[in-house]
């Protein structure tokens, strides 16, 4: 896959950055705004879809990057589900239980362990949408080649 | 061991999660993996079969109780219709799982198949388990989803296509369902089943209450293959891998269509004559047009994907005819009979529609093909599978002393004590259909001698193979044990009592 012109790179570089920045804003801050994981990590994986656009890539090294991200995928469940299997064996013994102590409403850190949940689920969820493109541009390349 | 319901979907999460990971590393990984999670699952199920539980065993997550008497958690609910159900479900997928690892060596991607299988088994373990009808949803996504993309395994013409037009079909289902859940929710203000079902006691059948039914009806009738919402199953049940197949004709259709139909309209809605007569026409239909569709079918898998429609009907028209009498105020005891020959068949078919489609995979293993013009004289060449081909096809047309003839008598003693004569007529009429079609199918697949015979392309089938089809026959026998007193009230009275009680589920789940 070819890289855009000049122009394109160049605002690119400028913008994903920011980009990025609000997204994890988005993430981390999940339990207080509005958004959460799953807007917070499309927003990340929009950043590096645009990245992934504008400079182009040879198509080895997207079905490796395929591989990467398809692994932090399944990483980032994981560690949902065994965050989530630690309440049924910490404290009262409830699945999903709120083990942490939760802080005062309205600050960063606070409300226990859904920040942490946000922060993996959006790991998940700009990995998922990351590897659905990348799925989508190698098959194309491969019926281009 | 502590009764821990949420287990029943996290192991197979968190199988369908380390899979991908760890089997990219692990060489076999993936099927040990799948084979241990769904063996636990499997003695876990008999375990509280065994020691007992207190039913319901209710289960809050996050551990958020009632306020004010309005649960607001997401409850898991085990009681005897679910342990049941669950029973039925991580057996099929133990032995599927089992089976798979000889099979599914031909196939690349063997990483997927096994987190693909884990994810439909959490999928279906959550929609039984799902105390919360918006969870319900959810979980039948989950297993759905895993099975679009399960039966396009093969990723051939044929498999393509066929998944193509499940997940036209399978969407539709799921947005009326989606679009139901919604307007229970404007009508009742909450998404727990209890507490629907108590609000719900209390209330006249509004006009828009009576289409929300309908609504459901229709999604979940789809999700089951009810005919005429049948389009889909035997595309998508041919197409599939074979152990793939066994799950989705064994227990997919029971757990996310008939399942979630009874639930809701035993235990949720007040039951009324009209649903009742559509549930009773939709069996009736099922039945008899699946059968008559399954004759002249020569492929071996889609002629058992008809027979899976038709034999679904045999479950909904006794679970029906239950509710008929139970409308009716009639004779308690033929409804809980009449109840019971439904789930009692709902198990057999699991069992041995499960058996024929492995069967079926052991035939195509070997043959290369699995149409019956092409096939014939394998009884010989494929011992193990031509005996047990012949048990299922014996126990799914009813011949004593297998176990589908005693789940088709009892529907059949119940119907004719209700006075349902032309359903007992049509129901021993299609058994008799049954019997003739697979009468072909043993004769062509395996006694059929001709002069050239078919060239196997492999010589033995895997011990994995073998063990599946072996264990099940076996159980295709042990399980008429069912019909007998003590095996019956330690394994089907639970599960008819929840349905027999329809008001209590609700005051039995918001009281604990």
């Amino acid at each position: 896959m070819n890289g855009m012109t000049q122009i394109v790179k160049k605002v690119t570089q400028l913008m994903s950055g920011l980009i990025f920045m609000y997204g994890l804003y988005i993430i981390t801050h999940g339990h207080l705004t509005p958004g959460g994981g799953f807007a917070g990590g499309a927003i990340v994986a929009g950043g590096f879809i645009l990245l992934i656009l504008a400079f182009g890539s040879k198509v080895i090294s997207l079905r490796k990057e395929e591989t990467q991200t398809s692994i932090t995928e399944s990483a980032a469940l994981l560690i949902v589900i065994l965050l989530a299997l630690a309440g049924l064996f910490l404290g009262v013994h409830v699945f999903f239980n709120n083990y942490l102590p939760q802080g005062q409403v309205g600050e960063l850190i606070s409300a226990g362990v859904i920040p942490i949940y946000n922060i993996f689920i959006g790991m998940e969820v700009a990995a998922a949408l990351l590897t659905i493109f990348l799925a989508l541009v190698i098959y194309k390349e491969e019926v281009a080649s | 061991m502590e009764l821990i319901p949420a287990l029943y979907i996290i192991l197979p999460l968190l199988g369908a999660f380390l899979i991908p990971i760890v089997g990219h590393f692990v060489k076999g990984f993936q099927k040990t993996l799948s084979v241990l999670i769904t063996l636990f699952l499997v003695v876990y199920s008999v375990w509280f079969y065994v020691v007992g539980y207190d039913a319901p065993a209710v289960t809050k997550v996050g551990g958020w109780e009632a306020v004010k008497g309005i649960p607001i958690a997401i409850y898991l609910v085990y009681d005897g219709l679910s342990a049941f159900i669950l029973l039925t479900v991580n057996l099929i997928a133990f032995l599927s799982t089992f089976y798979a690892m000889g099979y599914i060596k031909r196939f690349t991607a063997e990483n997927n198949f096994y987190a693909l299988l884990c994810l439909m088994i959490a999928g279906m373990n959550g929609v039984v388990l799902s105390g919360d009808i918006f969870n319900i949803y959810v979980f039948l996504e989950i297993a759905v989803i895993a099975s679009y993309a399960l039966v396009a395994f093969g990723t051939e013409k044929r498999e393509l296509e066929a998944s193509f037009k499940y997940q036209v079909l399978g969407g539709i289902a799921s947005l009326l369902i989606l679009f139901a859940v919604g307007l229970l929710y404007w009508q009742t203000q909450t998404l727990n089943l209890a507490d629907i079902s108590a609000i719900l006691q209390y209330e006249d059948q509004s006009t828009a209450l009576i289409f929300t039914e309908v609504l459901l009806i229709v999604g979940f009738g789809l999700k089951a293959a009810m005919i005429p919402f049948h389009a889909w199953l035997p595309d998508a049940h041919s197409s599939a891998p074979s152990p793939i197949s066994a799950m989705l004709s064994g227990v997919l259709i029971k757990a996310v269509g008939v399942y979630a139909l009874i639930r809701l309209f035993f235990n949720i809605f007040t039951i009324t004559y009209e649903l009742t007569l559509v549930i009773i026409v939709l069996g009736t239909l099922s039945m008899v047009i699946g059968v008559l569709l399954a004759i002249g079918q020569w492929d071996l898998k889609r002629l058992l994907a008809y027979h899976s429609i038709s034999q679904m009907g045999y479950v909904v028209i006794g679970v029906g005819i239950g509710m008929m009498i139970i409308f009716e105020d009639g004779n308690r005891t033929v409804a809980a009979l009449s109840i019971a020959g439904g789930l009692f068949h709902l198990i057999n078919h699991a069992v041995f529609k499960g058996l024929l489609f492995l069967d079926a995979g052991a035939i195509e293993y070997l043959a290369g093909t699995r149409n019956l013009k092409e096939l014939g004289g394998l009884s010989r060449k494929m011992p193990v599978t031509s005996s047990t081909s012949l048990g299922a096809s014996m126990a799914i047309s009813g011949v004593p002393p297998f176990n589908g003839f005693f789940s088709k008598l009892l529907i059949i003693i119940a119907a004719v004590r209700a006075e349902f004569y032309l359903l007992a007529a049509l129901a021993v009429f299609v058994n008799f259909v049954t019997l003739g079609s697979f009468m072909k199918f043993i004769r062509y697949a395996f006694f059929n001698l001709k002069e050239s015979g078919v060239s196997l392309i492999k010589l033995r089938l895997p011990f994995s193979m073998k063990f599946s089809m072996i264990t099940m026959v076996i159980l295709c026998v042990l399980m008429s044990l069912m019909v007998f007193p003590f095996f019956r009230e330690i394994l089907l009275n639970p599960a008819v009592d929840v349905l027999m009680n329809t008001g209590e589920y609700a005051s039995k789940i918001i009281g604990s």
